[in-house]
């Protein structure tokens, strides 16, 4: 049996269904993001209904640089990919490319975080910060939401990276966490997708 | 350097308090002098604390859930007793400022910290032995959440002697609860301790619904499992759906508090009625889970005290579906009068009353598992007896406030107070205390004595109808909630008789505790011990190892055939497994959850407070003992054959032994 | 063993996929920018062609990147999602629903 597969030694395969492949944890994740899906959602509701609240201060059309955002998108996307290729070598047990593949992936999301803060702290520089107006409180709960979802996930990006380095090398277990955080960034790439299409692109509408 | 924090913050000045915190300091310095003079440290700190072991985390939740139920009954009878006083030129006892954190700590402590912990200690216990499971999913997240809850509580607790509560009822809506009208910490407290608690109540969320899935025993497909833990899984379900709503609530009035953001504000374009959407789209859902749980208990206990099988297994589980489903589409009954239109509160109204029809399905089915059944009147069955009279009674006025016209006069009275008591007392309350009896000899290896449990179920049966159905009338004849005082003289006498009503609880209260005392010291006495491990003849698989279970649980997985095997098999004379024994594979424990605990207390504190380093702190400990536990590759062991065939041994020793004795 | 190495049996892609899936993800990102900034569409148009877009491009990440589908394996992920994407409309909707009507009856916007 694999002694270290999983933190959860007990599960006894429920293959009498035929529906059971993949260890608990990973689908336990994966429940996790699901719940951070309605986490967001939350927010977009919240979005949806003071976006138009700009209480005299400036609106998204005033505020959005639609370049930036299209820079930030195109980071995020290619980040996805380079992700998927640390996966691949991973399932091929080529540590080396896997550390390489992260590296780039996180120099992209660290680029991504970057241009996200320059852009709250010009916009906070002159004087359109979160308590402006309603809009821009929901617009930076919002998007700041996400941001913080991407550095949690650069965070612990690194971790996999020393522990890789470390004793845990390829195993089971750091492949199931491997997966787990390849679910957790592609998941923030389809949070991203509904960001700029429903805050900035209908924004600047 | 202290924030906001300095020595005038310890309300000395309030005699209640400085009271109340000599009684708490003096029965803390008991319990910690007896744990040191019997040298138990080390015993609580290896088998309890740091246990990862769902039986053993189950009793600590629901010790928790009654100490919790003491705090909050103490708020309640205060109020009663307030209101009993407070009539023409009385004042009462309880200034304003002082009435009003206790009712918001009422609501909040009852609802997130003893019905959610009592709830959540039940599922613990039965849900992995009813579905043939060594434990759950994610054992160490367990462990974590229990942490979470605890420090939720401690975090509300500690507001009585430092600082104050949230003054502005139990979900502290806005604008009251903003920064303008609530500077103090009350609210802050409130956030931080309904927010780190949320966190354990959405993690045992993905780890129930984890567990359920994916690790129920060979041959258990979802129509052959027991009626508990469908309800369990329905909860975990409505428990992933909401509480991310309710974080992200609390999160924009925390915004709105600390960055000063326009969520919830009367200006800059904030939107006051968005609060209260957002927080019943979390706060409807969280009555049906806690109270679906205590259907499911309701369920196991009529069929078992029947020596019947449920009546209408598939009917109960549709109907528990369509109410997870329904409950989900309702909240705007909470606001009828916000000033929606037409349109809104029809919709949500016809909804409501749907609800009512699965529900009422359920009073039938139980009925007729009753219905020519040979029913056994012990004390978890006088519950469930209580609990249909009583919770019906609720439901209809549940629908009669469903009607948004009737609403608009009921709205915020004394009505919905009765209303919704009469649906978690006599709903949940009820279902919680029936399924701590109807377990109990599975969680300790005895019973509980059944005339102290009479004794307080009748207590609290009585007693809830005699401080409850004044209430309805006094909502009929115009009494608002949340009063201090009042003038009408109408109101009077039912005051007194609600009063009267709430010292019979007590003593409802008072009975349970003798319960536990004269259980515990009698435990050993032949008629109190469980030695077969089914005390009741009962019918689902929890019942088929011994009390209390080995760490384990199942020494072999059975194999299920259909719905109550167990009970099948004990009527056939089938022995329950032959199959050869291995080596068990069973997480070790680890202090990692009560680490992560104790920084998310520094953390909220910190934070109440405005000590942005500790906070700091707090917050690096987090992540810190996070990763650590991360890189812990010593998380496991076997139990090896010989200590299971030692206790293999033991039990069918006991067994026989119980045999002989009959 | 078989149950730690079950883990990693299923699809979890090629370069191929995940490249397709980025040559898509990139023509849905630039129709969705083009929709707004040519202003060939009147708003309502563009609204409703951004969620068209969005929808189709979460659907391609889905597909391609955390690799959701049919399978018996993955069908509780499947379910799962598919409920909580249902719960997330009726908040959303919801909400909307609920706050638009208020704000109408009220003359509160």
């Amino acid at each position: 049996m694999a002694h270290e597969a999983t933190m959860s030694p007990l599960a006894h395969a429920d293959d009498h269904h035929g529906e059971h492949h993949e260890t608990p944890n990973v689908f336990g994740f994966w429940l996790y993001l699901m719940t951070d899906c309605i986490l967001f959602g939350s927010i977009f509701a919240a979005f949806a209904v003071l976006r138009n609240q700009y209480a005299g201060g400036p609106s998204g059309k005033e505020l959005f640089d639609l370049t930036n955002v299209g820079i930030e998108t195109a980071i995020l996307l290619f980040s996805s990919i380079t992700y998927g290729f640390a996966s691949l070598n991973a399932l091929a047990k080529n540590k080396t490319m896997v550390l390489l593949w992260l590296a780039v992936t996180f120099v992209l999301g660290v680029s991504f975080v970057g241009l996200e803060l320059n852009e709250f702290s010009s916009m906070i520089a002159e004087g359109n910060g979160p308590d402006r107006s309603a809009f821009l409180s929901a617009f930076f709960t919002l998007v700041g939401t996400h941001g913080l979802h991407v550095t949690c996930g650069l965070i612990w990006m690194v971790v996999l990276m020393v522990q890789m380095m470390g004793p845990q090398d390829l195993s089971e277990r750091m492949m199931n966490k491997l997966a787990c955080l390849s679910l957790f960034w592609h998941f923030l790439d389809i949070v991203w997708i509904c960001v700029f299409s429903f805050v900035y692109l209908a924004g600047v509408m | 350097m202290l924030g906001k924090l300095s020595l005038s913050a310890i309300p000395l000045d309030v005699p209640i308090l400085v009271g109340t915190f000599l009684g708490v300091a003096v029965i803390g310095l008991a319990v910690l002098g007896a744990v040191t003079y019997y040298g138990k440290w080390g015993y609580l700190w290896r088998d309890w604390l740091t246990t990862v072991d769902h039986k053993r985390l189950a009793v600590m939740y629901i010790i928790l859930a009654i100490v919790m139920l003491f705090r909050g009954f103490a708020d309640a009878i205060m109020m009663r007793t307030q209101l009993a006083l407070a009539y023409k030129g009385n004042p009462g006892y309880l200034p304003p400022h002082h009435y009003d954190q206790i009712f918001s700590a009422h609501g909040t402590i009852m609802i997130f910290f003893m019905a959610m912990a009592f709830m959540t200690g039940l599922m613990n216990l039965v849900v992995p032995l009813q579905i043939g499971a060594r434990d759950v999913a994610f054992p160490f997240l367990n462990s974590l959440s229990f942490y979470m809850t605890l420090v939720g509580a401690l975090l509300i607790n500690i507001s009585l002697f430092i600082g104050e509560f949230a003054q502005c009822g139990w979900l502290v809506y806005p604008p009251l609860s903003e920064m303008q009208f609530s500077p103090g910490v009350g609210v802050d407290y409130y956030i931080w301790a309904v927010q780190i608690s949320g966190v354990g109540t959405l993690l045992t969320g993905v780890n129930f619904f984890t567990t359920i899935v994916k690790m129920r025993a060979p041959g258990m497909g979802w129509m052959q499992m027991p009626v508990f833990t469908w309800t369990a899984f329905c909860t975990t379900v409505l428990i992933m759906v909401s509480f991310p709503v309710l974080t992200v609530t609390l999160a924009l009035l925390s915004l709105d508090r600390y960055l000063g953001m326009h969520f919830f504000t009367n200006d800059a374009g904030g939107n006051v009625m968005l609060y209260l959407s957002m927080i019943w789209t979390w706060g409807h859902p969280e009555v049906y889970i806690l109270v679906i749980p205590a259907f499911g208990v309701f369920s196991e206990v009529t069929a078992t005290f029947s020596q019947k099988p449920l009546f209408g297994y598939k009917t109960m589980v549709y109907a528990t579906c369509s109410i997870m489903v329904l409950s989900f589409v309702v909240w705007v009954h909470h606001f009828f009068t916000m000033g929606a239109g037409a349109n809104v509160n029809t919709f949500f109204g016809i909804m409501t009353m749907i609800i009512a029809v699965p529900t009422g399905v359920k009073i039938f089915n139980w009925l007729f598992t009753m219905y020519k059944g040979r029913v056994e009147f012990t004390a978890p069955m006088h519950w469930t007896l209580g609990f249909m009279i009583t919770f019906s009674i609720g439901g209809m006025t549940g629908v009669m406030m469903a009607m948004p016209a009737a609403d608009w006069i009921l709205h915020n009275s004394l009505f919905l107070i009765a209303h919704f008591h009469n649906v978690i007392i006599g709903g949940v309350y009820f279902g919680y205390i029936a399924g701590m009896g109807f377990w109990f000899p599975k969680a300790f290896g005895f019973k509980l004595n059944e005339a102290w449990g009479k004794r307080a179920f009748w207590c609290w049966f009585v007693g809830f109808y005699l401080a409850f159905i004044p209430l309805y009338v006094l909502g009929l004849e115009g009494m608002t909630r949340r009063m201090n005082h009042y003038d009408n003289p109408d109101w009077y006498p039912w005051m007194l008789v609600a009063e009267v009503g709430a010292i019979v609880i007590a003593l409802g209260i008072v009975c349970q505790l003798t319960q536990l005392y004269v259980s515990i010291r009698d435990r050993n006495l032949p008629e109190n011990l469980d030695l077969t491990g089914d005390p009741w003849n009962g019918r689902t698989l929890e019942w088929s190892i011994s009390s209390p279970p080995p760490a384990y649980n199942f020494a072999v997985i059975p194999d299920i055939h259909g719905l109550d095997t167990f009970h099948t098999e004990k009527q056939l004379g089938l022995k329950a497994h032959g199959k050869p024994l291995a080596p068990i594979h069973m997480p070790k424990n680890t202090s990692a959850g009560v680490f992560i605990g104790l920084f998310s207390f520094i953390l909220g504190f910190a934070s109440i407070w405005y000590i942005w380093w500790l906070a700091a702190i707090g917050l690096i400990g987090i992540v810190a003992t996070m990763i650590l536990r991360s890189a812990d590759r010593d998380v496991d062991y076997y139990v090896p054959v010989s200590e299971i065939e030692h206790n293999e041994e033991v039990y069918s020793r006991r067994i026989a032994a119980a045999q002989a004795a009959e | 063993m078989a149950q730690a190495h079950a883990a990693h049996d299923g699809s979890h892609g090629s370069y191929s996929s995940y490249l397709i899936g980025f040559v898509l993800a990139v023509i849905l990102t630039v129709a969705s920018f083009a929709a707004v900034m040519t202003h060939a569409l009147s708003p309502g148009m563009a609204l409703a062609a951004l969620t068209v877009l969005a929808v189709v491009q979460i659907v391609v990440h889905l597909v391609f990147f955390l690799h959701l589908n049919t399978s018996s394996e993955q069908s509780w992920n499947l379910m799962c999602f598919i409920f909580a994407a249902a719960s997330v409309i009726v908040i959303i909707g919801g909400t909307i629903f609920i706050m638009h009507d208020t704000a109408i009856n009220m003359m509160s916007r």
